[in-house]
Parts: C-alpha cells; structure tokens; sequence
C-alpha cells in the first residue's frame, strides 16, 4: 500500500512513469526484455543521465547550467584533435579534459557567486562564448576519431559475462557517477546546496561560505559534462553536432524527476530516473512508429503532463495534510519534509490531518 | 528637487555610448566611418527584429516567467504569413491578422499552462516549443509561400537612414511603456511577479497579468516573424531556430537590468540592451571579424554587461505614490479616508493607552 502511494506522489511518479514507458516498449517489442538489450538501453541513457547528475547539484541550488551542451561539444573536439591516433596520448589528454572542466565550472561559479550575475545569463555566456572559440580553432570542421583505446571508453565494455552478456564501460561509469552523487548527497555540501536553493539568506546567516558551495555545484556540473564528452566521443564520434541541446534535456530530465526549478527541494535518484523517462519515451515513439517529425511533439506534450501532474499532486497533499513519511533512503529531501511537518500542526486543529502509513 | 537616480536605465545607457564609442573608434581604424547614414540604417535594422522579440520577453520576464517557444513561433509566423500571402497583395491585411491570432493563441496556451497548470515557466515553454518544432517538421519540408512586393516594403524603405521596422519597433516599445507604466495590467503584472503570493494577499487576480504577458510576447514574435517574412521573401522554417532568437532575447532583456527572478525592470533598458547587441554585432561585421570569434565576444560583452550593475543594487524599487508610481488610482477614495483613518489610529492608541494604565494603577507601581 505504502509502495503504491508512493509511486502516485510525486516523487514517485518519474518512476511510475518509466515502468509504464518500459512495459510500452516491451508489450510492441518483446525482444527489449532481453538483458542484452537493456544494457544498450541503459548505455544509450548514460550521456544524458551523467549530465544530468552534474545539472541536479546546480539546479537544487537555484541555479541553472545552460553550458553544459557546448562544453561537451568542446571536450569531443579537444578529445578528436588533440588525441589523434597516438594512443599514449589518451591518459595525458584525459586528464586534460578533467582540468578543463573543472576551471569552466569555476569560472561560471565565480562569475555567477562573486560577481552577483544571473547564472542564467553566465552560463549563457558561456555557452557562446566556448562553443565560439572550439569552432574558431578548428575552423570549424572536426578532425577525425581520436585513437580507438580512447574510443573503448564510450563503445566497449566486458564481454562473455553470465546473463547480460555483455556489460558497457559506461553503464559501469554511470553506476559510479550516481554513486558518487548519492554520496555527496548525504554529505554537507549536498545538504547546503538544498539549503542555499531553498533559503540562500538564512544559509549564509548560518555561516555557510555560500559562495565557494555553489561554484562547486557548477564545477560538478562541468565535471560531469566532461566524463558525458569522453563517452560520447567513443558513442558517437567527434562532430561539432555532438551535445548540442543537452543542457535543455539534461535540465528537462531533473525537473521530470521532480526537482523543483529554483531549487531548495529534489532527490538525486528521480532525476536520473527523469534521464531514463526520456530515453524510454524516444525509443517508444521510434518502435511505435510516430513519424520521426512528429516526435517533438509527443515529447513535448509529455513534459508538460508530466511536471504539470506532479505539481498539481503535490499541491493537493500540502492542501490535504501530512503526506506518506518517506522511505529511508530519501533522507535529502530534508527541507521538504520539515516544511510539510510545520504545517501539519496548524491543519491537526482543524481535524483535517490523516494519519497515513504509520 | 528630487535627486537624479542611477538606475539601471541609466547604467544601460553609460554602458551602450561605451560601447558606441570604442566600436566608433575600432571602426574608424580600418578606415570606415561609424556614423555615415549606411551604417546606422544597417544598425537600427539590426535592432528591429530582436527589438521586437525583446520587447514580448520583457513582458514575460516582468511577471517572473520565461518564453523559450519564441524562437519556433518566428518561424511559424513567417510560413504561415507567406504561405497565407502566396505572392497576392490582396491578401496581406487578412495574413497578417490570421498569422497574429495564431501567435496570440499560442501565447495563451503557454499562459494558461503557466498559471493554471502552475507548470514553471521554463519548462512549460519548452514544451510549447518541441510540439511547434513538431508542427513545423510535420508541415513544412522547405522554404514556402511568398510575400508580394508591397509587404517587402515594409523591410526595406526608411524614413532617411531610419528604416520603417525600427520606427514599429519603436512606437510598440512607446505602447508596451504606457502599458506597463500607466495601466492597471502594467502594475499588477509587476506585481505578481515581485511576489504572487503577496499580490494575491492584496486583492490581485494572479493569472490575468501573467496570460496577458504570454500573449502579447507571442504576438510580438509573431510580429518579428512577419518582418523576417518582408525581408526573406518566403517562408523558412528554420529561421528562429538559426537566430537563437529565444536564449539572445532573454540575454537583452536582462542585459537592459530586467531582473530575471521578475518585478522589476523597464522596456527602455530592454531596447537599450538590445541596441548594444546590434553595435557590437555591426562593429565585427565592418572589422570582418571570424563569425565564430563573434559569438565568442557576444558572449563576453552579455557577461560583462551585466556584470557591471550586478554588482551594485540593481532597478530600484519604483516610488508607490507620484508619477511613475505603481498605484494606479483611488487617490481620492485613500484622501477621503485619511480622516477616518487618523481617527481611528487615535482610539485605538488611547485604547491602549487605558489598558496600560489601568494594571499599573492597580498595582501602583510603574
């Protein structure tokens, strides 16, 4: 009963959502229940899911990443034509990419922190200003495949395992990423990113160093946009298409997983949940035959339904009273459940309150 | 008598003769001249079309929204002006009021999924804009329509070197002023967005302004998107797209000190951002600059821009009382009450007063 209630609420309903889209898939295409198969589900989601880990730290703090997309394009180019075919380059230019990510999203974190300017507009910046500068260098035109050991990265994997059969390098690196990402979640930069999203006045009061908290989101958010360039250049090759749009998908997939724009409220594993929703949505318009102009639309019309329905759900349960406690594992919604908790006693007087799941 | 203020209007306006005299300056060292009639006309020109879009997005951006589905409205404007045109002059007057009810409805729907729905502006938006990406893959394969000759005009003439689109441009900035500073919608769409729930305390119908805004920056990038029309000559389905017209709009407006959280800001910055664009933009053209180094510079002067006022208290809060005030009427009702108001403030004061004394009369000790 618990389970149920949960997935209706609205965190539960990205999750709600994607065991609908899978089942959809697998009711018009049997052979998706495969193991293999959703393995190249999930290695096909990674890009999109590891960037949108990096969008979730930003936009909890109330902030946005619009360069995101452009830094990946950056990062494959660099990769193309800096790796080239020496394969002992890879190592020297992996970590390359790294430092590069990082004083990207230090710099969007010390112009959007110090220099007061809307993050919006910083990363915007950003986003011009990179993608310009990649292509200045490149004339822009990208110089063929970087050697294959960096390739591995993003196409290979280990093969001849048991029941899946074949396990991708970066459905390995997504479990860690997430991982990762659930830790720091649990730790004081995870909880004062919440609390800055949600209050960054009374943070600040309270002693945090707000400013040096949230350009770390940022360089989380590049970092994170770098490790999606390395698997993409192995996935789909060096192009200066490649990326482009991410940053409005990534941010598309936190806010279907119930992250509220803005910040100050969301849980990490929903807005992974919201990459893969959107993945399991293209697949099912592409094996259900939506014409591929039509597509957009669909999408579209779902991702207004979608956070329209949570939205109207979760205003409902405020109205309504205390909502179902939730499940151990949400401890970051912190600042959620205090809010509703101190309005539940205001609503006890009125007899409205339900005791429900305890 | 009252002191002059810096506000962002004015800091825009510091920042874009800046801007005018170094781009007068570089230009000057390749050996053109800045100020010949040509190169003004090719500027206001500049302006006109993301003048345009800007303007609606102001609107929009004043009542704490976004609009992302701008860039896909341009273009559907423009197939459906041309293809409705079709080469025919007759038609001109019923196209262009047909393209413009088709705008302004899709304005209301984002309004409505805004402010009904409660879905964030952003997100609502870019919804919007997929499912008319989806309209106009579904529609149109290629450039289509075309516009007859005395529709181009409109593109193409000018009153001296002021081109007739930045004179429209223009006197729709002067009507969005008088709606914003001198109408009820105006104050109360400030209103909701510095805060809706406080608005909404005060008697303020929440939606209305904000649907208001969605529609009319719909409308204004239907308008855009004929004035692309006049100029093209067809119908292109990707123009929007290829002008980045959505993310540069929203760029302009709060490089003109629109805040982007909504509340505060003036259609005056907005132009005044938007001119700065269209300097900058005409200055690496005449230097020939690489057009991908030009995006990199855009980039640049949007941070830097805003970087300069970001710094220090941003659009002043607008007086209440006076000209320029957010209040919009019942000076005489609020003159009439003052009496009765100061009567009351008294007996409740000497109520108060009987209160205090009564205990520590009763005590004796005070």
């Amino acid at each position: 009963m618990r389970f149920l209630k949960t997935l209706v609420s609205p965190r539960g309903a990205v999750f709600l959502l994607l065991v609908i889209l899978l089942v959809a898939v697998m009711v018009l295409n049997p052979n998706f229940a495969e193991p293999g198969q959703i393995m190249r589900y999930i290695q096909r989601v990674a890009p999109v899911a590891i960037v949108a880990i990096g969008q979730y730290f930003v936009i909890v703090a109330g902030e946005f990443d619009l360069s995101q997309g452009s830094l990946i394009t950056a990062q494959v180019i660099v990769a193309g034509n800096l790796v080239g075919q020496d394969d002992s380059r890879t190592v020297p230019v992996l970590a390359l990419m790294v430092v590069l990510g990082l004083f990207i999203g230090l710099i969007n974190g010390l112009l959007t922190t110090l220099l007061k300017v809307p993050s919006f507009i910083v990363t915007l910046g950003m986003m011009l200003a990179l993608l310009g500068l990649v292509l200045w260098w490149t004339g822009g035109a990208a110089t063929g495949n970087p050697a294959d050991s960096f390739r591995q990265i993003g196409r290979g994997g280990i093969r001849d395992l048991p029941i899946v059969d074949f396990l991708p390098w970066s459905v390995l690196v997504l479990a860690v990423w997430l991982a990762l990402g659930i830790w720091l979640t649990k730790r004081p930069l995870g909880k004062l990113l919440i609390a800055i999203g949600d209050n960054a006045r009374a943070t600040r009061y309270s002693g945090a160093r707000d400013w040096w908290v949230t350009t770390r989101a940022f360089m989380i958010s590049s970092l994170s946009a770098t490790v999606s360039a390395v698997l993409l250049v192995g996935y789909a090759g060096v192009h200066p298409s490649v990326g482009r749009g991410y940053e409005f998908v990534a941010i598309t997939a936190v806010v279907l997983g119930g992250v509220v724009l803005g910040g100050g409220r969301g849980w990490i594993v929903a807005a992974v949940a919201g990459a893969f929703v959107l993945e399991a949505l293209f697949l099912l318009l592409n094996i259900a035959g939506v014409p591929s102009t039509l597509r957009d639309a669909v999408q579209g019309v779902i991702i207004i339904a979608a956070v329209a329905y949570s939205g109207l759900v979760f205003r409902s349960r405020r109205r309504s009273g205390p909502p179902t406690s939730p499940s151990p594992g949400k401890e970051p919604d912190a600042p959620d459940s205090a809010e509703e908790s101190s309005a539940s006693p205001a609503l006890a007087g009125e007899g409205v309150t339900q005791n429900r799941g305890d | 008598m009252r002191r002059f203020r810096v506000d962002s209007t004015v800091i825009v306006l510091g920042i874009l003769i800046l801007v005018i005299a170094v781009g007068a300056i570089l230009v000057a060292t390749v050996g053109r001249s800045f100020f010949s009639p040509g190169n003004i006309r090719d500027i206001l020109t500049g302006m006109s079309v993301l003048g345009l879009v800007a303007i609606g997005q102001t609107l929009v951006i004043l009542g704490a929204s976004l609009d992302l589905s701008v860039t896909y409205v341009i273009s559907l404007a423009i197939l459906i002006g041309a293809t409705t045109m079709n080469g025919n002059p007759a038609n001109i007057p019923w196209a262009v009021v047909f393209t413009l009810l088709v705008c302004a409805a899709i304005g209301l729907v984002n309004g409505l999924i805004v402010t009904v729905l409660k879905v964030n502006g952003f997100i609502a938006t870019l919804g919007v804009g997929l499912i008319l990406q989806g309209v106009l893959n579904t529609n149109f394969q290629g450039s289509a329509g075309s516009v007859p000759w005395a529709f181009q005009l409109i593109g193409a003439t000018g009153v001296g070197p002021i081109p007739v689109s930045t004179i429209i441009m223009i006197a729709l900035a002067v009507l969005v002023w008088f709606l914003l500073d001198r109408t009820r919608t105006g104050a109360h769409l400030f209103a909701v967005g510095g805060d809706p729930e406080v608005a909404r305390l005060s008697g303020v119908r929440t939606r209305p302004p904000l649907i208001a805004a969605h529609v009319l920056c719909s409308v204004f990038a239907g308008l855009a998107g004929l004035l692309l029309a006049s100029r093209l000559g067809v119908g292109s389905p990707t123009v929007g797209q290829q002008g980045g017209y959505a993310l540069l709009s929203i760029a302009a407006v709060v490089l003109g000190g629109t805040l982007l959280l909504g509340g505060r800001g003036s259609v005056w910055g907005t132009i005044g951002g938007v001119a700065i664009f269209a300097v900058v933009d005409n200055v690496m053209s005449v230097m020939q600059v690489n057009p991908f180094l030009k995006d990199v510079v855009r980039g640049v002067v949007i941070v830097a821009a805003v970087a300069v006022y970001s710094r220090r208290a941003i659009v002043r809060r607008r007086s209440r009382f006076g000209p320029g005030g957010t209040r919009t009427g019942g000076d005489a009702t609020a003159a009439a009450a003052a009496p009765a108001m100061v009567a009351a403030s008294r007996a409740l004061e000497a109520e108060a007063e009987a209160a205090e004394a009564g205990p520590a009369a009763q005590g004796g000790v005070r």
